[in-house]
């Protein structure tokens, strides 16, 4: 157990130190300031602002979007559907499956429906096709939240008056450290997935302006730096990979503290 | 044994969950204010009685419910009854408390917030009002804004209690609502129970005999299901007519 642990914390540090010393020459304030340059990418000037920023447009937006899906179905599933009905099985299964298709999968699965409408690479194309990878994701984490929420509780608010409606708010109320770990694990998964963006959202040295507009994201942006032969452009990959990373902590932070916050309340 | 007015008669009752026969042609009548309690050994269903009367036993699957329930006359499981009406008409406490997330305050005004009352000044009045029902007043009074989850379990469960009574009810359901409690908030709840029968019809689920003798006015008795005995508190446990309620009694079964 000790050895595996071990094994566990080194590979983080190593990661870590891999990106870092690799990264670290690249990183500068330019880097994360400005949209490339012409001859970005074979080591001119310029930073990745526009990856920065899409991907944030992309994350917020189909975790958002992701939120308003999973939230009634998972209240629908947990508390207006009765206890293990089929209903709720069937969908419990749905995302079990739709949670294990790789997300290059959504990616194709999204290109062939822009294919069909005759759409070209946007950012609301990356935003629907990323909601559709996290979807699974979210709602079978809360829902998991949500069914560990005493019997006791929604009893408690039944026999109040309240109504199913009432005694959902109450539920979510008091799931809300283990919904914000959901939502973060959404979070990271959309921020970091370079598949479903591939083909949906496509890549562009410009921030986009309008939801029909392409969109660079940091995972392809590291890709593509990555596939590069020049030192330079390499390095400026890892640097990327430190913002993803830090990125990711700074978000795992906030909700540790907000969670802790919101549960003031919770016995 | 049957009364001329009761607050709630049991007709014909039979529950199955899942293919088992979990309660058997009950009929009981619940008296107006007094204390009925149920006793039996774990599994005979007293639980399951107890939730079928304000209809939380509808949430599972697979749950069959034939029969009545006459509240005031009025049958809950009728087609077209609001069950959250009937719900709000009677007052749970479980065996464990379980405050809302919400604080001390907001506790208390959930009930009757859902049910119309938002001025402050009225709430003000009603949480004061409870928590010095339930002799929590002078305990919390400087930290209603605080958690609930610093208070002591006895002093949740009295919180509940008051956030239960708050709704107004005319009746008070308890699950063994003091098996979670250590003996000094036991006796606190239970000298609860004996101002609130003033005003309230009680119905308890306990396992314990001493409890249902110090609170109750009348037993019921069931086992596997079924209703043995029922009547008043002295005659079901000193002069037991059926030999199953004897054997329990003096502690052959449990």
């Amino acid at each position: 157990m000790i050895t595996a642990t071990v094994i566990i914390a080194s590979s983080l540090f190593a990661i870590l130190w891999t990106i870092v010393s690799k990264g670290f020459s690249s990183l500068s304030w330019d880097l994360i300031s400005k949209v490339p340059d012409g001859g970005f990418y074979i080591g001119k000037s310029g930073g990745i602002l526009n990856a920065i920023i899409g991907s944030i447009y992309i994350t917020i937006g189909s975790t958002i979007l992701g939120l308003c899906i999973s939230i009634p179905v998972v209240l629908y599933i947990n508390v207006y559907a009765k206890k293990n009905s089929w209903f709720a099985n069937i969908t419990r299964l749905t995302f079990d499956i739709l949670f294990g298709i790789p997300s290059i999968v959504y990616g194709a699965f999204g290109f062939a429906i822009m294919v069909y409408f005759g759409l070209r690479t946007s950012l609301l194309a990356g935003i629907l096709t990323v909601t559709l990878l996290i979807i699974p994701i979210l709602a079978r984490a809360m829902d998991e939240v949500l069914r560990l929420t005493p019997n006791e509780l929604s009893d408690a608010t039944y026999s109040l008056g309240g109504t199913r409606w009432e005694t959902s708010l109450i539920l979510l109320r008091q799931s809300v450290p283990g919904n914000l770990t959901a939502i973060l694990l959404s979070f990271g998964r959309a921020i970091g997935d370079a598949a479903t963006v591939l083909f949906t959202a496509g890549y562009t040295d410009s921030i986009p302006t309008s939801l029909g507009q392409p969109t660079a994201t940091l995972p392809l942006s590291i890709f593509f730096q990555l596939s590069s032969p020049i030192d330079e452009v390499q390095n400026r990959a890892y640097g990327a990979a430190v913002i993803l990373t830090v990125i990711v902590l700074i978000l795992s932070l906030a909700s540790k503290y907000f969670s802790k916050k919101f549960s003031k309340y919770k016995i | 044994m049957t009364f001329d007015s009761p607050h709630i008669r049991v007709k014909d009752l039979n529950v199955h969950i899942g293919g088992n026969h979990i309660l058997k042609n009950i009929n009981i009548d619940i008296p107006d204010k007094k204390v009925t309690s149920f006793i039996g050994p774990s599994g005979c269903g007293k639980t399951t009685l107890l939730k079928t009367l304000n209809r939380l036993l509808d949430r599972n699957t697979d749950v069959k419910i034939d029969g009545q329930v006459l509240l005031d006359g009025q049958d809950i499981y009728a087609k077209g009854v609001e069950v959250t009406d009937i719900r709000q008409k009677m007052g749970l406490l479980s065996q464990r408390p379980f405050p809302l997330p919400m604080s001390i305050y907001d506790n208390i005004a959930y009930g009757p917030r859902l049910h119309g009352t938002t001025k402050k000044k009225d709430l003000d009045i009603i949480v004061e009002k409870y928590l010095r029902g339930v002799a929590l007043w002078d305990e919390v009074k400087d930290r209603l804004k605080g958690s609930p989850a610093r208070l002591s379990i006895g002093q949740q469960q009295r919180l509940c209690l008051a956030r239960g009574l708050a709704v107004e009810p005319e009746i008070i359901l308890g699950d063994e609502p003091t098996s979670a409690l250590d003996p000094v908030s036991t006796q606190r709840i239970e000298e609860l129970f004996l101002q609130l029968k003033d005003q309230y019809t009680l119905v308890l689920v306990t396992h314990i005999l001493r409890q249902a003798r110090r609170v109750s006015d009348y037993i019921v008795f069931l086992y596997m299901g079924e209703i043995i005995e029922f009547g008043p508190t002295e005659e079901v446990l000193l002069h037991p007519k059926e030999k199953l309620t004897q054997e329990y009694v003096k502690g052959y079964i449990s």
